[in-house]
């Protein structure tokens, strides 16, 4: 049985589920005109509460909220001048009516720049660029029995993604740590929740797998986000039961927006872009169909 | 007021350009910055054919700077010269194509293939710190360097620059070296070698080990290497090494670079190539500069 540590050690920030923008920029063009239409941008941090131990929730005011979509993540810059790269964080809710994204992330660490998100203020100045990547394909799971699947700070992408779904049957299955299950109530609004914690305290003890197992849950699309070795058990699952999976795979990056080339993952096939067998995680991803990608 | 500058024989339209491998071919920052406002653009590392490049973790953040493990990941030069050069050439900017090879056969097979393509100068990485073969091999010996500058160059029909490694004893020997080789400009500096532990984790943070710092921590490093390159060669210096800001590359420029990159900075403002042109536009105003090459090593 498949078993992995959430442990504080591993890289559990969402470091590379960075992204490309939807709209590719290497689209032909006749001149080289000017076309710029992204910006770093300086956004407003609306309000901030603490979830559980050292995972916290930020609602932004931002222009991202406009076309962001679940699966997506946005590139969070701290004020601190010494801390330079972007983190690269999914979008965890979409109130586009009001320009709001919601981010739910885990500080890392002290001196860390999520500690510093963690200490900002409604009102305070929050530069961002995003929103980056490609999101889940939410409407390919119409008509389907689908799951949900979370793990440790993969679990927030879920939320907004479970908001949007229609399918007949959505199966939210969502793996914790221990009894501080985040954002439990509003996948209670939204779906069957499924829950399983590495102590047991709440649901199946174990990791997600387990607890599909535990309840006989069956699915026909799987829609997963979590550190890679739940990923890779899910994969493996999906590619035995002949089961359409999509993984939001994660990678420490540097820009974001695929010219770096740091967040790479290995494809089954030659990519087109890098012509070698690696795809950009930020750019290409973070949302890979499961027989894409080797992980 | 000029903001034109001429590197060995090439006209720029102003003194900016990239660092290899911090823009890809550019095609991923034209939705952030305006590329006819660059003087030119220099793409990421191409070989002669498509590198896979190291594992990851490729990066990490270091105080006021990163470090870099991609290990030269490349499509290789037929792609390369389909796709990236018929993009680069719609906008009004030169085109300074970056080579890199594991042997001098494979520079010079990339070199010669570049020889009918319309690109404007090539840049010889033989700096890269983050291959194992090649790269840096031809950049921390300086007879290696002459000799590879040399077999380059009779293949090169475009100038060409010799990208130095600061991981030397003597930067202005290695400026000399490549000099002699034939080289028309030196770029420098190239990241510094460095390396990262994860004390949590008890191991590398670089799936390589080790990997080049960039950004602006090693500036003072690159003016300083920057102005002793400069004080040894005649041929022009493109400075780089943690250009954040036009004043980061007006020291560059008053220690003496005929043209600047701005690299690491574009990982985290998208538009900074832009803001340094304008911000050296302004400068040469309120300090009554009429060429930019006014202000090429005027710091002795």
């Amino acid at each position: 049985m498949a078993r992995w540590k959430t442990d504080k050690n591993m890289k559990n920030q969402r470091t590379g589920d960075e992204g490309g923008c939807p709209a590719s920029p290497v689209e032909k063009q006749e001149t080289g005109e000017n076309r710029m239409t992204k910006q770093k941008e300086q956004a407003v941090v609306a309000s901030q509460e603490q979830l559980a131990d050292g995972i916290f929730s930020m609602w932004i005011q931002t222009e991202a909220a406009e076309t962001a979509v679940p699966g997506q993540f946005i590139s969070m810059y701290t004020n601190d001048g010494s801390k330079l790269l972007p983190r690269p964080i999914s979008i965890c809710e979409i109130d586009r009516e009001n320009g709001r994204l919601r981010v739910v992330y885990r500080v890392t660490g002290q001196n860390t720049g999520t500690e510093m998100f963690s200490k900002m203020k409604a009102g305070d100045v929050i530069p961002l660029i995003g929103p980056l990547g490609n999101g889940f394909p939410v409407e390919k799971a119409a008509g389907k029995k689908a799951f949900l699947m979370g793990g440790g700070i993969g679990v927030p992408p879920i939320l907004e993604l479970a908001r949007q779904m229609q399918c007949e049957k959505k199966q939210i299955v969502v793996g914790y740590r221990d009894a501080q299950t985040f954002l439990k109530k509003e996948f209670e609004e939204n779906g069957e929740v499924y829950i399983s914690t590495e102590d047991g305290s709440v649901g199946t003890k174990g990791n997600v797998m387990d607890a599909i197992r535990e309840n006989a849950l069956e699915a026909d699309i799987i829609y997963a986000c979590g550190p890679t070795p739940m990923l890779r058990a899910i994969k493996q699952f999906a590619e035995k039961n002949n089961i359409v999976c999509y993984l939001s795979l994660e990678e420490r990056m540097a820009c974001g927006i695929g010219a770096c080339l740091a967040c790479v993952c290995k494809s089954k096939e030659k990519d087109h872009h890098s012509n070698v067998n690696n795809k950009r995680i930020c750019k290409d991803g973070p949302v890979f169909l499961s027989t894409e990608v080797e992980i | 007021m000029d903001m034109r500058v001429n590197i060995a024989g090439v006209e720029w339209n102003n003194p900016v350009t990239v660092a290899s491998g911090t823009f890809g071919s550019g095609a991923e920052f034209a939705d952030f910055v305006d590329l006819n406002r660059l003087g030119a653009v220099t793409t990421k590392g191409v070989a002669n054919i498509p590198w896979q490049g190291n594992p990851t973790p490729r990066v990490a953040e270091t105080y006021s700077g990163m470090m870099n493990a991609v290990g030269l990941q490349n499509p290789g030069i037929d792609l390369f010269c389909e796709r990236d050069i018929p993009f680069l050439r719609k906008y009004d900017t030169k085109i300074i194509v970056n080579v890199c090879g594991k042997s001098t056969e494979d520079y010079c097979e990339v070199v010669e293939r570049l020889a009918d393509e319309d690109v404007d100068m090539l840049e010889i990485n033989i700096s890269c710190p983050n291959v194992k073969e090649g790269g840096i091999a031809f950049g921390q010996n300086p007879r290696a360097a002459e000799d590879i500058t040399k077999a380059v160059k009779k293949y090169a029909k475009q100038p060409v620059i010799m990208k130095l490694s600061p991981n030397v004893t003597s930067i202005a020997e290695m400026a000399r070296a490549v000099e002699a080789g034939g080289a028309d400009a030196v770029s420098l500096i190239n990241t510094l070698t460095g390396m990262k532990i994860d004390i949590n984790r008890k191991t590398f943070v670089l799936a390589n080990k080790t990997g080049g710092v960039s950004g602006p921590a090693i500036h003072p490093i690159a003016v300083r290497m920057v102005y002793e390159a400069a004080n040894a060669v005649n041929v022009p210096v493109i400075g780089m090494g943690g250009i954040a800001s036009a004043e980061d590359a007006i020291e560059m420029i008053l220690a003496g670079a005929s043209a600047v990159s701005v690299g690491t900075a574009n990982f985290y403002n998208p538009a900074v190539t832009m803001e340094v042109a304008d911000g050296i536009e302004s400068y040469m105003k309120r300090n009554g500069f009429e060429s930019v090459s006014d202000m090429v090593g005027l710091v002795r």
